[in-house]
């Protein structure tokens, strides 16, 4: 865990994660803004990667980096009316307040949490090499009520998306 | 004078200096890593034996020992150096060395490959000047393309305009990873692996768009715009058709499914029929290739995303086009047709031989794919994928996973039940796909079979001569 190439990883990631985050924010360009906001995700897969979270750092580069970035690319250009530049609107003051709200929440939690029960040398006896089959089993067994309820969800939102889009038949 | 004159005119050098010092330095250290390996490689420096030097898992420790028992002699020697890190490493350059070794080797002839094949095909030659049998004219081509005026547009983003070319590249790379050449010879065998493969081609999807959009063009925008809607829409059934692939082998470890294949003395392509023609044609929609590729058909419309590039620009993103039905071929071969394993006989030739092989075998069909079939417009192409691939590609997954829980929960003869999965999978497959097609009123052409037209052409006259002095006297 506290091997050198781990470490130089983590700053690594941990500065292109933050600096790009900050990027989204600074840019004046909406396309710039996505292009940083995925490379953002990027690094933060990287970082899923150090810790071991193969499988999460996978799904965080298909879904976040891969599909998100995407819509996000279709809404800006299939929208005529909205703006193509990241200037400042009146969501900035709303957006700054959530921001600051859940860095106080992490910061909270990351005070509070103890480190020592989830630290290296308590988890140095614990195989991590397949947490695929652990998240699988999770899912189907534990929690398969809320991941039913998620399924039915994406399901009701893609109908209602053919409805929307459905050119209607000649009667 | 006037020549003189003239030169003077000729534009500054543009690249500086220092990079392109810089880019001499990494070109004669990339040749020394190769020549290192091939030292390696032939001598059998590592004690003795033949060893291969994508077989990390030996080099990694190989190289641990060699540490320890240096360690062992000198205390402290390990301190100095660092720790085992240095082994991971060296290791991880040997093999990444290697693979775009021979990934841009395999380029540079696949080229010649392909366009010969083609020519073949068309009843032609196909390129035969530069060199024997026209075998260096990737080289040539690319000298052209180097030579080429390097075109900016007017208006153009200028990062993201420069960064698509450079970005392309890393998905296509890295997709050979998780890719296994022999037993424990893979560079990145994660656990993951078949996940990691869809994530890493969704990214595609982000350069190209950046490339279109930066490049200020209308035609370029809408090309990606295109492109995009057709690598989304094609990447659901090729996902469905991998998820039966795992469920069936029990794993996303792309070792472990050439194993269950090794063991299982059958390949999955003869179990899965449905999900290996949704995972190939589906591949050659997301690689733009025909019968997929009317998003850049040049004979036809605008090339796409990659209006604007000029030069070698365009030729990066042309061979990384190339290079990603090498990765498709690949991953045809190790997950549909045994990978590294033939039967037994990997215990004699080597499981990169194997590979290569059928390697070779899926990019010829590839090849002969785009040789013979004509274009789907954009339309049928995004019917077929959303009204006839995602369909049935669900009732095989279905299927696909009754099968693999009968398989997992009783310990039936492999023999026994795979025979019945195959049987069940290829009637399946064939009802579906007739049923579907004659719902969907998909027909096929009842045309009287029309004469062919003999013309004076190469084709022509041979085909005359087939069909005989007579018929052709009738004919004219």
């Amino acid at each position: 865990m506290d091997s050198a190439g781990i470490i130089v990883a983590f700053w690594l990631l941990s500065a292109i994660a933050v600096g790009s985050a900050v990027g989204v924010f600074l840019a004046r360009n909406l396309i710039h803004a996505v292009m940083l906001l995925v490379l953002s995700f990027v690094a933060t897969a990287g970082l899923f990667v150090t810790l071991s979270a193969d499988f999460i750092a996978a799904a965080q580069v298909l879904i976040y980096a891969g599909a998100i970035p995407v819509l996000m690319v279709f809404a800006v250009m299939l929208t005529p009316l909205a703006g193509r530049d990241n200037g400042n609107s009146l969501y900035v003051v709303p957006g700054v307040l959530l921001g600051g709200a859940f860095a106080v929440i992490v910061a909270i939690v990351a005070i509070d949490a103890e480190w020592g029960a989830a630290g290296a040398a308590a988890l140095a006896g614990q195989s991590f090499a397949t947490t695929a089959d652990a998240i699988g089993d999770a899912l189907m067994g534990r929690y398969v009520l809320a991941f039913e309820v998620a399924s039915v969800l994406l399901l009701a939102a893609l109908i209602g998306a053919i409805v929307l889009v459905r050119e209607d038949e000649p009667a | 004078m006037s020549t003189l004159r003239m030169g003077r005119r000729l534009p500054q050098r543009t690249v500086p200096r220092a990079l392109m010092a810089l880019g001499a330095l990494v070109a004669l250290g990339f040749v020394a890593v190769n020549a290192a390996i091939g030292y390696v490689v032939i001598d059998g420096r590592l004690d003795g034996q033949w060893y291969d030097v994508r077989d990390l898992g030996i080099g990694v420790q190989e190289l641990r020992e060699w540490l320890d028992d240096r360690n062992a002699d000198q205390p402290g020697f390990l301190d100095f150096l660092g720790q085992h890190w240095i082994s991971y490493a060296v290791t991880a350059l040997l093999g990444a060395t290697g693979i775009l070794s021979v990934v841009g080797g395999a380029l540079l002839i696949l080229i010649w490959v392909e366009r010969r094949l083609i020519g073949r095909m068309q009843i032609r030659r196909g390129p035969n000047r530069v060199g024997p049998y026209g075998l260096l004219q990737p080289v040539a081509d690319a000298v052209k393309l180097i030579q080429k005026e390097v075109l900016m547009p007017r208006g153009a983003d200028k990062v993201l305009f420069l960064l698509p070319p450079a970005l392309i590249f890393i998905p296509m790379i890295v997709a050979w990873g998780p890719i296994p050449w022999g037993r424990q010879m893979a560079y990145l065998d994660i656990h993951v692996g078949i996940l990691f493969l869809i994530a890493i081609s969704s990214l595609t999807t982000l350069v190209i768009f950046m490339a279109g959009w930066s490049s200020n063009n209308h035609y370029a925008l809408l090309g990606a715009m295109r492109t995009i809607a057709m690598m989304i829409s094609y990447e659901i059934p090729l996902s469905i058709a991998l998820l039966s692939v795992v469920l069936l082998s029990g794993s996303m470890q792309l070792s472990t499914i050439v194993e269950w294949q090794s063991t299982h003395n059958v390949w999955l392509a003869a179990l899965l029929p449905l999900a290996m023609f949704t995972f190939f044609f589906s591949s050659t929609a997301e690689l733009n290739r025909t019968p997929n590729d009317i998003a850049e058909a040049e004979s036809e419309i605008v090339a796409g995303f990659h209006t604007e590039y000029s030069g070698m620009k365009f030729g990066l993103i042309f061979v990384v086009e190339l290079g990603n039905t090498l990765v498709v071929a690949a991953l045809t071969g190790t997950l549909f047709l045994g990978g590294w394993s033939l039967f037994g006989l990997e215990e004699w030739i080597p499981g990169y031989l194997i590979l290569g092989a059928k390697i070779s075998a899926a990019y010829f069909l590839l090849v002969w794919l785009r040789g013979t079939l004509p274009r789907f417009r954009l339309d049928q192409l995004m019917k077929f994928a959303w009204q006839f691939l995602i369909p049935l590609s669900l009732i095989n997954l279905l299927v696909v996973a009754a099968q693999a829980s009968i398989f997992a929960r009783w310990q039936v003869e492999g023999v026994v039940s795979l025979g019945l999965f195959a049987i069940v999978n290829w009637a399946a497959a064939i009802i579906l796909v007739r049923e579907w097609a004659r719902r969907m009123g998909y027909r096929p052409e009842r045309e009287a079979v029309r004469q062919p037209i003999l013309t004076q052409g190469v084709g022509g006259l041979q085909a005359a001569r087939r069909l005989g002095a007579s018929e052709l006297g009738t004919r004219a």
